[in-house]
């Protein structure tokens, strides 16, 4: 199975054709991945997991040998439905406390890495 | 008789919930005297079993006081006042530091208590630490901790399974009478199994989720470990039941689990389902069977039963748990607390890849839909079969506990440890792990499942067959 690059809605998918998971060839493109997770691998890193996780996923395939054309997906187990509360102000952390594990904080904010560049006014 | 005296008439390494709660009434041990002595344990031997990442020792000590204040006054308080527990490292505690077992959360210090934390403490439970375990819940023996593993109080050098690894030794080992754990597909019912205990993996939503560090969400149970079967039924008096900060927690009506808890088994309906035992290692097979018969004898009907989609339940659980891994690991970004995503374990990474790869576009029909479906059939298997039987009895774990080092090279292997527990959890049912003997001096355990929300039925089986037997007066040589 090739990596597909078009970005298909999940939600759409879901009402076509589940794609088959057959054989235990799947690649996966471990730098794609580590990208989207926000996770820096280092060479040796992902030698180790590239073989470790295609067996895994080998082992998963066996799931294509269920005939699953009829059934429901199960969405979640317990049963309830909308459970809501009043919306009400309650007493909750506060500001400090908020803070209280923040590595850097500024003025009463988490204070974060810069992402915008900064631009010159014309 | 002076407090020195009296506790030395005291060996907490036999002790249960329901003893050390009547010397507490009877004033023959004070609070503060019985938490000591289970402080000095703690302290004594966590260098050889590495089973707490933080004591709690002022913390224990004062709260002792305040509860022994409280009996002074003569005010009623509960089975728990007073008991000495260990608590996963997974759940918040205000102001004690909460690791999850990874060096992420190394400098974490929550800020407000998980809702099984505030349950015990106004049930003036007192905390005596805080356990090891497998980083994020991420295991099957401990040895995935960033704090090093931790030993099987019966066999130093062997694993005491995971991820709820610390709870299981700390209670094995006489460091505390019970302890809190998680189950999200098999996290405390193979370590009480590898551990000579009884540990529940609760219907989904019985306890509240609420302040435990999520691992696999839709899967997540809060479970606790105890030496007895009726110690585990008080705890969880305490913990179940409605929560305004967990929507998932049932509002269904909490029963006394303690109360009639040794109504017997005639007439019981107990199914084997015949999946758990083909193939299954003779001498497990041969405890579980000896189990069976004694059932049998109390009353109980034995009848071979099928989970067809038995098989399936690893590799579904190998897409659902990592998926919702990824998901729930994306908050740890060093910004708001602890360190950054670079100071993740492999097995996190491991399962962050896996669980993202899962959900991405392209994939998300073959894996995280299709194992939905099947998990649909898992949980359907186990409704029919609740037709016929009223609860299930079968192996926790395919294997005794296992040497440290042995499994830890191949991820696939170490997953596939959790091949009899994770069907359970994908299908929220609840399910109570007890002692069932010793093979080479190595403790085995079985469990019984029943249908959604009859943990009190369970707790009766469990019982009737824990009074025959007494596995839990086998303690270990430390």
């Amino acid at each position: 199975m090739s990596k597909v690059k078009s970005h298909k809605s999940p939600i759409r998918q879901a009402q076509g054709d589940p794609e088959s998971i057959e054989g235990s060839k799947v690649k996966i493109d471990i730098d794609y991945v580590t990208k989207l997770a926000n996770l820096n691998l280092t060479e040796k890193e992902k030698k180790t997991f590239e073989p470790q996780l295609e067996e895994i996923l080998g082992y998963i395939s066996k799931l294509s040998e269920v005939n699953t054309d009829k059934v429901e997906p199960i969405g979640h187990i317990t049963g309830q439905e909308n459970v809501t509360r009043e919306d009400e102000a309650k007493p909750s952390l506060n500001q400090d406390e908020a803070l209280t594990n923040a590595p850097k904080i500024y003025n009463g904010f988490f204070e974060v890495e810069a992402i915008f560049e900064e631009n010159s006014p014309e | 008789m002076t407090g020195k005296l009296r506790m030395k008439n005291v060996d907490i390494t036999n002790l249960t919930i329901k003893e050390a709660s009547k010397l507490i009434a009877s004033k023959q041990i004070k609070v503060k005297e019985l938490v000591n002595l289970h402080l000095g344990r703690v302290k004594k031997l966590n260098g050889k079993l590495n089973a707490f990442i933080t004591i709690c020792e002022d913390q224990a000590r004062h709260q002792a006081e305040k509860v022994d204040i409280l009996i002074a006054q003569g005010q009623k308080l509960g089975p728990l006042a007073g008991i000495p527990f260990a608590v996963k490292d997974l759940f918040s505690t205000k102001g004690i530091k909460t690791t999850a077992g990874s060096k992420v959360l190394e400098n974490y210090v929550p800020v407000y208590d998980a809702t099984v934390i505030s349950r015990l403490k106004n049930a003036n439970a007192i905390i005596v630490g805080k356990t090891n375990l497998d980083a994020w819940g991420h295991g099957a023996s401990g040895e995935n901790s960033d704090f090093g593993p931790t030993h099987n109080p019966y066999n130093l050098k062997r694993v005491p399974g995971g991820s709820s690894s610390g709870s299981a030794t700390a209670v094995a080992s006489g460091s505390c009478l019970a302890a809190t754990s998680t189950d999200t597909g098999g996290s405390t019912r193979q370590p009480a199994s590898f551990c000579n205990l009884v540990g529940l993996k609760p219907t989904y939503g019985r306890v509240s989720r609420y302040g435990v560090i999520a691992m696999a969400s839709s899967l997540d149970t809060m479970g606790h470990m105890t030496k007895t079967v009726y110690d585990n039924a008080l705890i969880l008096n305490i913990t179940a039941g409605k929560d305004e900060f967990d929507s998932t927690a049932s509002d269904g009506i909490v029963d006394n689990y303690a109360e009639h808890i040794d109504k017997g088994v005639k007439n019981i309906k107990i199914g084997l389902p015949k999946e758990y035992f083909d193939g299954l290692e003779p001498k497990i097979k041969a405890a579980i069977l000896k189990a069976l018969k004694i059932l049998e004898k109390l009353g109980a009907k034995i009848v071979e039963v099928s989970l067809p989609h038995t098989e399936y339940g690893v590799a579904v659980y190998y897409i659902v748990q990592p998926a919702e891994v990824s998901s729930n690991l994306a908050r740890y970004d060093g910004i708001r607390f602890g360190f950054g995503r670079e100071m993740f374990g492999a097995e996190a990474k491991r399962r962050i890849i896996l669980g993202t790869f899962t959900l991405s576009s392209g994939y998300y029909d073959a894996y995280y839909l299709k194992a939905m479906k099947v998990r649909r059939l898992i949980r359907d298997d186990f409704i029919n079969v609740f037709e016929k039987v009223d609860v299930l009895i079968c192996p926790v774990s395919p294997t005794l506990p296992f040497k440290i080092g042995e499994k830890n090279t191949n991820p696939l292997d170490m997953y596939l440890a959790d091949i009899f527990t994770v069907n359970a959890n994908l299908a929220g049912i609840p399910s109570l792990a007890l002692p069932c003997g010793f093979i080479d001096d190595l403790p085995v355990g079985i469990q019984i499942i029943g249908p959604d929300f009859s943990e009190k039925l369970l707790y009766q089986v469990g019982y009737a067959y824990e009074q025959e037997t007494k596995w839990y007066e086998r303690t270990p040589k430390l």
